[in-house]
């Protein structure tokens, strides 16, 4: 019970955010309307994803430090939850996208390659692409201590590359996301009212501890299958 | 510093024993580009630029892929017992530059000549293209090491590096058509973000290079 008190925060936190996010006052916007609501769910996946990426790399940095190839099992499965968190970040996007950006005189697809040119999406896109690229070079080496040698090597090279790119590109492409002038995502003080922001930061904290959590579990399954195989 | 001037030396011995991939490379390009010429006459700047860079990514695959997959397992062992990784790296990072600086002013060229010119303010596009070419070098060396390693062809380094190629190549596509146009300037900032940038992969590679290297 000691080493769970985070996952039922994370439980409390997540149930406030539905009640809360759901049913709590929200400034009425034009165009937005209650849409805005998607706030603390789509904002917050992709706060999840930066942030189970940068776990991700820190255990590839362990792994070459120490050469446990348990840290190789963490640095894989904490990306791939981060991946799944990025996929939500992107449906959320698009059901929020389809209410608010498309152009509601044509068919929701003709819209669609004007939206995919924002940078934010772009950004992202290239985000899931690396780690996509990730686990094809994992699965493309046989030799165990091998494999984890190279994927940690690629996956601390394609991240340090891959973040001062998001900073970069949102500064020279056009874009009609929240957050403009350099801002990979959007602007926290003066984006979002102060009553939104009591839901917001929760929620980020809420669903990034659930995402530790799944990829906790993956891990903990994979470290007892490794200990089968072993014996 | 005269372990890399040997090391950089023995690179370009090696390339004047075996010419052949040498001149495979100026055929690719050649090919490509008659290729393009049939597909198209006379596009319009924006098209031309994005052929260009596009086409230039390619050539940078073709030409840097070669520089690590070459070495056998042995020749490997034997380097390992002569050098250090950081020379070792150094000394193909600068060898690759130089052949992307080559080839990518041969492709300056044939495109010039095969499908028109649009560049207004020529001096710059130059440079950036320079430059370019040296980014794209830097980046792919280091994939083919990883992919050298994996023991895998060059297929593996397109996916491993077109994801993070991307930024920098919108920053030169966005750099070099300001250059079409006779009243827009380039950004000195873009150029010193892109400069930055390649010292970024430059660091990154001679840290993460050893950790590759040891078998």
């Amino acid at each position: 019970m000691r080493n769970n008190w985070w996952k039922i925060w994370s439980a409390v936190l997540l149930v406030y955010t539905f009640v809360a996010g759901l049913l709590g006052p929200v400034p009425s916007l034009p165009l937005l309307q209650e849409t805005i609501r998607n706030l603390y769910f789509h904002v917050c996946m992709w706060f999840a994803m930066m942030i189970l990426f940068t776990v991700s790399v820190v255990y590839s940095i362990r792994y070459l430090r120490t050469l446990d190839l348990k840290y190789d099992i963490y640095a894989r499965h904490f990306a791939v939850t981060a991946i799944v968190m990025g996929l939500l970040g992107y449906t959320t996007g698009a059901i929020w996208a389809a209410y608010t950006w498309a152009d509601p005189n044509k068919p929701l697809i003709n819209s669609f390659s004007t939206i995919a040119r924002d940078p934010k999406l772009i950004g992202a896109a290239i985000a899931l692409l690396v780690y996509f690229a990730y686990l094809i070079l994992r699965d493309a080496v046989t030799d165990i201590d091998k494999r984890a040698r190279i994927s940690a090597v690629y996956n601390i090279f394609a991240y340090a590359i891959l973040f001062p790119a998001i900073w970069i590109l949102p500064r020279i492409l056009p874009s009609l996301h929240p957050g403009n002038d350099g801002n990979p995502a959007l602007d926290v003080k003066n984006d979002i009212s102060a009553s939104m922001r009591l839901v917001f930061y929760p929620a980020i904290i809420g669903w990034t501890l659930l995402g530790v959590w799944i990829a906790t579990l993956k891990i903990r399954i994979q470290l007892l299958a490794d200990k089968k195989l072993m014996s | 510093m005269n372990k890399l001037g040997k090391l950089l030396y023995k690179e370009l011995l090696l390339e004047s024993r075996q010419q052949y991939s040498f001149y495979g490379l100026l055929l690719y390009i050649g090919t490509t580009l008659f290729v393009l010429f049939m597909a198209i006459d006379q596009p319009a700047a924006a098209i031309w630029n994005g052929l260009f860079w596009v086409n230039l990514l390619f050539i940078c695959i073709n030409a840097v892929a070669k520089s690590f997959l070459q070495e056998s397992r042995g020749r490997m062992l034997y380097f390992y017992t002569l050098t250090h990784a950081t020379d070792f790296l150094l000394a193909k990072l600068l060898f690759n530059s130089l052949l992307m600086l080559l080839m990518s002013s041969i492709s300056l060229l044939l495109f010039t000549l095969l499908l028109g010119n649009p560049m207004l303010q020529a001096a710059p596009f130059i440079g950036l293209v320079l430059l370019g070419g040296i980014s794209l070098s830097l980046v792919f060396s280091f994939l083919a090491a990883i992919a050298a390693k994996a023991q895998q062809n060059a297929a593996i380094m397109a996916i491993l590096g077109f994801p993070i190629i991307i930024p920098q190549l919108v920053l030169l596509m966005r750099l070099s058509s300001a250059t079409f146009s006779p009243l827009l300037t380039v950004s000195w900032t873009s150029v010193a973000l892109l400069v930055a940038l390649d010292t970024l992969i430059v660091l990154m590679s001679v840290i993460l290079f050893p950790f590759l290297w040891k078998d």
